[in-house]
């Protein structure tokens, strides 16, 4: 649904070039949640940007919706772009018009007649869960329901990608808890792709299917998530899934190690542990991330066979993801 | 109320204050009207074609900006005497209220221009964006977003200007433009006769109120934020 091939992006400044983004290829398939997670700076904000050719790229092409978005004409950008819904982080609703009149406004732009237009408006406030708020001017509304009249205004279209650019950032844990199972709502009920950028990792672990781990403009890593949580030494599986706290106390002497897939495998890694008399758990965590069972345990092992032990514990299908001595 | 009556008693207050009244407002309204219809396309123009406008074309920009500014510095006064010849040759003459519109309007079109960039550029970029998202285009964005969303902010400066023109009108009075300003020079300043002068800055005064809270209310009437 969304190829990049190669895509640059530099920038002219007085102070000489910036590359904002460096090479970028990454296939999103459709009905996908797809995360785009990277440090601030990383390039995350001029790739949504070059999604939606509000930047054009340097090089490299973006497709979108089976078009080339990056080669389009003006008019024919125009069209494409009603192909594309977007979600600001600061919502960047018209202040002037009701929520209802904000989601109308891309229909009017579409060309939809006036009493289509109300009957689709009222479906899009009732799917944000808005129904009997159409009236309300945006400064009427709270910051979530801003966010959801948001979502409304940009699925008014039927897009095929849904872009959202950090689109919980400005709201408190509860709502953002909303906006993403709305989010994810809207991916079942209509199948549209969705890309979200973030610098949580928390709403990557929550609506995500996938993710891609962006630094310097270049690609660190990405994957669905169920590949990812299992992969050795994968840095995305590290932000999604830190290991708690091990707290104060000698650390040169730790080893973090990981298992993951089914349950079965996580039972059998926990027994191989359990029955290592020279290691011990300091620290330690399992839960369920795409589907698959992740655990990761920082293991205190004592310094003289430590080389057996961990040979041992990779022998029953644990990885070492970093062996601090 | 014996001041009263001998204020009435005055012809020139009785008869020609209020056709000067009606002459001020006649400039005023003709010219507002003009200004409106080139400064406000003006004004977004300068928004757009400026940096980052949504159609950056910084010659266009530089000329334009050079004309408002230039526009706006020279005094009113001169500006009246140096289009003279415009004037005549479009109004027919240079005298009467009617041929001090055009001067009027000259002169307010650039400050009406400048409120409306400024206006226009506290519109947020993220809404102009919000709308090119959804595939409009640059005019249907510049109407259904800059203007609305600006609304407030446009009437506002539209008052300040409307304003600024009833004391340019009373200048353009002085140069044989007819209406209040042309009446309290003649009478208060050529025939000293105060009364008059005062009665005509009474009613510059009661128009200039009445315009602010017109415009006041207008601009909260629009207001949704
Ligand atoms: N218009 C611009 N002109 C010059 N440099 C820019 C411009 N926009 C972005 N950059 C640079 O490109 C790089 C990537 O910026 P970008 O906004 O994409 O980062 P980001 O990942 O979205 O960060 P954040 O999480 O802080 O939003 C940065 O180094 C930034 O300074
Ligand atoms: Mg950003």
């Amino acid at each position: 649904m969304i190829t990049l091939q190669d895509l640059r992006k530099v920038y002219q400044t007085r102070s000489g070039e910036v590359v904002a983004l460096d090479g970028i290829s990454l296939e999103i398939p459709q009905g996908q949640i797809h995360g785009i997670v990277g440090q601030s700076g990383a390039g995350k904000s001029t790739l949504i940007r070059c999604l939606t050719a509000l930047e054009r790229p340097t090089t490299g092409s973006v497709i979108v919706d089976g078009a080339e978005v990056s080669a389009l004409s003006e008019a024919l950008l125009r069209q494409a772009r009603r192909r594309i819904g977007m979600v600001f982080q600061h919502v960047n609703l018209f202040e002037a018009r009701t929520a209802a009149a904000n989601i109308a406004y891309p229909l009017a732009i579409a060309g939809v007649p006036r009493a289509q237009r109300a009957i689709r408006v009222q479906e899009l406030l009732d799917l944000v869960g808005l129904g009997d708020r159409g009236d309300a001017y945006p400064a009427q509304l709270s910051g979530g329901q801003k966010q959801r009249v948001g979502i409304a205004r940009a699925l008014a279209t039927e897009p095929a990608v849904l872009l959202c650019d950090e689109p919980t950032s400005a709201l408190d844990s509860t709502t953002t808890r909303q906006i993403l199972r709305l989010i994810r709502d809207v991916r079942d009920r209509l199948g549209i792709t969705v890309v979200i950028i973030t610098h949580e990792t928390s709403v990557v672990r929550e609506v995500c299917d996938a993710a891609t781990l962006l630094a310097d403009g270049r690609i660190v890593e990405s994957g669905p998530l169920a590949d990812v949580v299992t992969r050795p030494g994968s840095p995305l599986s590290q932000a999604l899934v830190p290991v708690p706290d091990v707290g104060v106390g000698d650390q040169r002497a730790l080893v973090q190690v990981s298992a993951g897939g089914a349950q079965a495998q996580i039972a059998h890694a926990l027994h191989a542990i359990a029955t290592e008399p020279d290691a011990h758990v300091v620290a330690g965590s399992i839960e369920t991330l795409g589907g698959v069972r992740v655990g990761r345990w920082h293991l205190d092992v004592a310094d003289g066979d430590r080389v057996a032990v961990l040979s041992r514990l990779r022998a029953a299908g644990l990885a070492i993801e970093d062996d601090a001595a | 109320m014996n001041w009263w009556n001998e204020l009435l008693a005055n012809p020139a207050i009785s008869e020609k204050l209020p056709e000067a009244t009606l002459e001020t407002l006649g400039m005023v309204a003709f010219a507002s009207f003009w200004t409106a219809l080139v400064g406000l396309p003006l004004g977004l123009v300068l928004h757009a074609t400026g940096k980052g406008g949504t159609r950056p074309v910084p010659v266009l920009y530089v000329v334009l900006s050079a004309l408002v500014n230039i526009g706006r510095a020279i005094p009113f006064i001169i500006l009246i005497i140096l289009l003279i010849p415009v004037t005549r040759a479009v109004v027919g003459t240079p005298l009467g209220w009617q041929a001090a519109v055009l001067p009027l309007a000259v002169g307010a079109v650039p400050f009406y221009a400048r409120l409306v960039e400024t206006s226009a550029r506290e519109v947020a970029p993220g809404k102009i964006e919000a709308a090119l998202m959804v595939g409009a285009s640059r005019l249907r964005m510049t109407g259904g977003v800059i203007v609305r969303e600006a609304l407030p902010s446009l009437i506002a400066g539209f008052t300040v200007t409307v304003i600024a023109l009833v004391g340019y009108s009373a200048m353009a009075g002085a140069v044989g433009g007819g209406g209040l300003g042309f009446l309290a020079i003649t009478y208060g300043y050529q025939r000293f006769d105060a009364s008059v002068m005062f009665a005509a800055v009474i009613v510059i005064l009661a128009i200039v109120f009445l315009i602010q809270f017109l415009g006041d209310r207008a601009a909260r009437l629009v207001d949704h934020r």
